[in-house]
């Protein structure tokens, strides 16, 4: 994730101990017999990001990245609750997953080619298409970014955030006022204060920020995208049986949107003709197994968690407070770029 | 009496009976002007004063408490525009539990109860000396243990609670206990191995307290729980918590060796001799001279240093593991609430000045008791 590289030096020093360690030796594999036995998921969440992963009232987390370890669990353990969450600060997250504090990093982290490469990581794919937007005041009667020049814009200080905005202002020729604060949550505050016109963040954190205001449809979040944050969940290099685990759950709650099951009509579904229904729910064929899991892997993902619309839609979408659209999150189908392999 | 009749006319002396003194040179209105009033620039700045606690004072109270909301269970029921205290209020459990299971909370109350059972008796003034002795011996010693196996489970057939679980008020407490706990005897220790006059322990000493000392605590914290696992082989991971309280430990008693050793250097030389006189070995010099007269000169730096441990575990946030302000930092974020940053920060502070305050007033206490005068 972009918004948190404030210490890149700490970052880059973690990131070469954990390149060191990942090169000294290969990741111990079989996670997923570690998993079974331990009848436990341990999963790397933010230490509180509304909609990706915060405790709620009662303390349990939330979120689309907790309902991610949650699947997987139920995929695997037949159980979405047993999930031990480790809450991981942007520092520590790697050296976590690299020294086996943790089984699966689902903790808004954008997939870029080094962290593929050299931090010994693999991404299992992309949970949420995020990047950075504008959010602006409706008086102003902005439609655009382009109609933003000489703006005055509230951005949190040292982060990728910062550069992409300028280089975004300089390459449409248009000047702006920077208007820099310490951290993300008091940029909200700088905004609602009037001391800037626009707020620059990764879109999913400017809805976030949005119910922050006292009257949060006062504002409306642009539709450019100026740069590229696609979220997914992480696993150890060197282990390609969880890989796949992890990459498959995903897939299968795209591919169980798309067939229209849910979690509501999982037992209808059961009755289908439908040979690719079949295949997912594990009435037929033997999908589950070649994945080192039970028959009925992708069902339990989906009657305990739900397909992936419905996650989606709890977590950050109309079921939510922060009421994000589908987007680029929609399915392929829709007109989106959520697109799962078959299963098959 | 006698005197009181005067002897012959009445035209003689007769005193008159003593008068209050005029009203402008005591009390209150006395203090009002020598202290405020005293002179042009002091009128001045009295009133910028008062201006200001005018200005900041009433809005504080109208947002804190008039308009406030206090019931309720949702961010609808903060209709008022004043400070929304149902947020606190619906987030007090996690604020105080962290992630603890629900059905195992009560072994966090046992925990709080015993703290609350022998600290309480140390400030009431009816309890003898010896049964606050007892209990502060208990609290130093088996608390601190019982406190451990209740909290970890997996004993006696309670429920195995990990670490990762702990979180708010109670793992505040849990670092700041152990940390004074331990850090208090593993620094006098270092302090009289400084003053030692064995070269090899008198280097080591010197050595560990300059290093601990040396480096920032949130260095030693991200090195415990960053770099530390990497140099581990994979798989051997030990608590997080654990080296959390190590590294807190041993940053911890490098500066109460220091302390220490203030408290030591300050005794007169006199002391040592006339232990040597008595003929006690260094031990028994040290034992029943030495620290119970040094101890007592530097109680204002202990206190001092164990107020700053206590906010000092703020900084396991760097770590992810959620101490009292972690707790309200990660719900301040949460959409299903307002802006609720104000309450939830003024709700941190609160909790953390109710405890230093009452360290700070024990000390106080302490140091009165054992003023003997010399």
């Amino acid at each position: 994730m972009t918004r948190l590289a404030a210490t890149p030096v700490a970052g880059i020093l973690a990131g070469c101990f954990a390149a060191a360690v990942a090169l000294a030796g290969p990741a111990a594999a079989q996670t997923l017999d570690t998993v079974k036995e331990r009848g436990e998921l341990r999963c790397g969440v933010t230490t509180g990001l509304s909609g990706f992963s915060n405790p709620d009232d009662s303390g349990n987390w939330t979120g689309i990245d907790v309902d991610v370890c949650r699947a997987v669990a139920a995929a695997v353990l037949g159980d979405a609750d047993a999930v031990a969450f480790v809450p991981l600060t942007a520092k520590e997250r790697f050296t976590a997953l690299q020294s086996g504090e943790i089984d699966v990093l689902s903790r808004v982290t954008t997939w870029t080619l080094t962290r593929d490469t050299s931090l010994g990581l693999n991404f299992t794919g992309v949970t949420f298409y995020d990047g950075q937007g504008f959010l602006v005041n409706k008086d102003l009667g902005v439609t655009s970014a382009l109609e933003l020049g000489g703006a005055s814009v509230c951005v949190a200080a040292g982060t990728t955030t910062e550069l992409n905005l300028a280089d975004y202002f300089r390459a449409k020729d248009m000047t702006f006022n920077p208007v820099v604060f310490d951290a993300i949550s008091q940029t909200i505050e700088g905004f609602a204060s009037g001391r800037c016109d626009v707020l620059t963040s990764d879109q999913s954190q400017l809805y976030s920020l949005r119910t922050k205001l006292d009257d949060p449809d006062s504002a409306i979040v642009l539709p450019e995208v100026i740069s590229k944050e696609p979220l997914g969940p992480v696993v150890r290099q060197g282990d390609d049986e969880w890989f796949n685990v992890v990459k498959w759950v995903l897939f299968a709650q795209l591919n169980a949107e798309e067939l229209g099951i849910t979690s509501e009509n999982l037992d209808e579904m059961r009755a289908s003709d439908n040979p690719s229904i079949k295949r997912l729910i594990g009435t037929e064929g033997d999908m589950g197994e070649k994945l080192g899991l039970s028959s009925d892997w992708a069902a339990q993902a989906i009657a305990q968690v739900g397909n992936y619309a419905e996650m989606f839609e709890r977590n950050v979408g109309q079921g939510s407070p922060l009421r994000i659209d589908r987007g680029l999150n929609a399915l392929w189908s829709d007109g989106g770029i959520q697109y799962a392999p078959p299963i098959r | 009496m006698a005197h009181s009749d005067p002897p012959s006319s009445d035209t003689g002396f007769r005193p008159i009976p003593p008068q209050p003194p005029p009203v402008t040179v005591v009390g209150p209105v006395r203090w009002v002007r020598d202290n405020l009033l005293s002179s042009p620039l002091n009128i001045a700045l009295t009133a910028l004063g008062l201006y200001l606690l005018w200005l900041v004072v009433p809005p504080l109270i109208d947002w804190g408490i008039l308009t406030a909301d206090f019931v309720g269970s949702s961010r609808d029921d903060c209709t008022s525009g004043g400070a929304c205290w149902v947020f606190i209020a619906t987030r007090l459990d996690f604020f105080v539990y962290g992630f603890y299971p629900d059905a195992e909370r009560w072994r966090v109350d046992v925990m709080f109860a015993m703290l609350a059972g022998f600290l309480v008796p140390q400030f009431l003034p009816g309890v003898s000396a010896r049964v606050r002795k007892w209990l502060g011996i208990f609290g130093l010693t088996v608390y601190p243990v019982i406190s451990g196996v209740l909290l970890l489970g997996g004993v006696f057939g309670l429920e195995a609670v990990e670490t990762g679980k702990w979180g708010g008020l109670m793992l505040t407490l849990v670092l700041s206990y152990v940390g004074i706990v331990a850090a208090l005897p593993i620094g006098i220790l270092l302090a009289l191995g400084r003053r030692s006059h064995m070269p090899i322990i008198r280097t080591i000493c010197v050595l560990f307290i300059e290093l601990w000392r040396g480096v920032p605590l949130i260095s030693v914290l991200f090195m415990a729980s960053v770099m530390l696992p990497l140099f581990l082989p994979e798989g051997v991971n030990f608590d997080k918590l654990l080296r959390a309280l190590i590294g807190i430990v041993m940053f911890q008693s490098a500066y109460m060796a220091e302390v220490i050793r203030g408290g030591l250097q300050g005794l007169p030389k006199g002391q040592y001799e006339a232990a040597s006189a008595l003929g006690l070995g260094y031990w028994r010099a040290t034992g029943l001279i030495i620290l119970p007269q040094a101890l007592k000169m530097v109680i204002p730096g202990i206190v001092n240093t164990f107020i700053a441990l206590f906010k000092d575990t703020t900084l396991v946030l760097i770590i992810g593991l959620f101490d009292i302000l972690g707790t309200v930092q990660a719900s301040i974020v949460d959409p299903a609430w307002g802006r609720v940053a104000i309450e939830g920060y003024i709700f941190a502070a609160f909790c953390f000045w109710v405890f230093c305050f009452g360290m700070s007033r024990y000390s106080q206490g302490l140091e009165k008791k054992l003023h003997t005068g010399h």
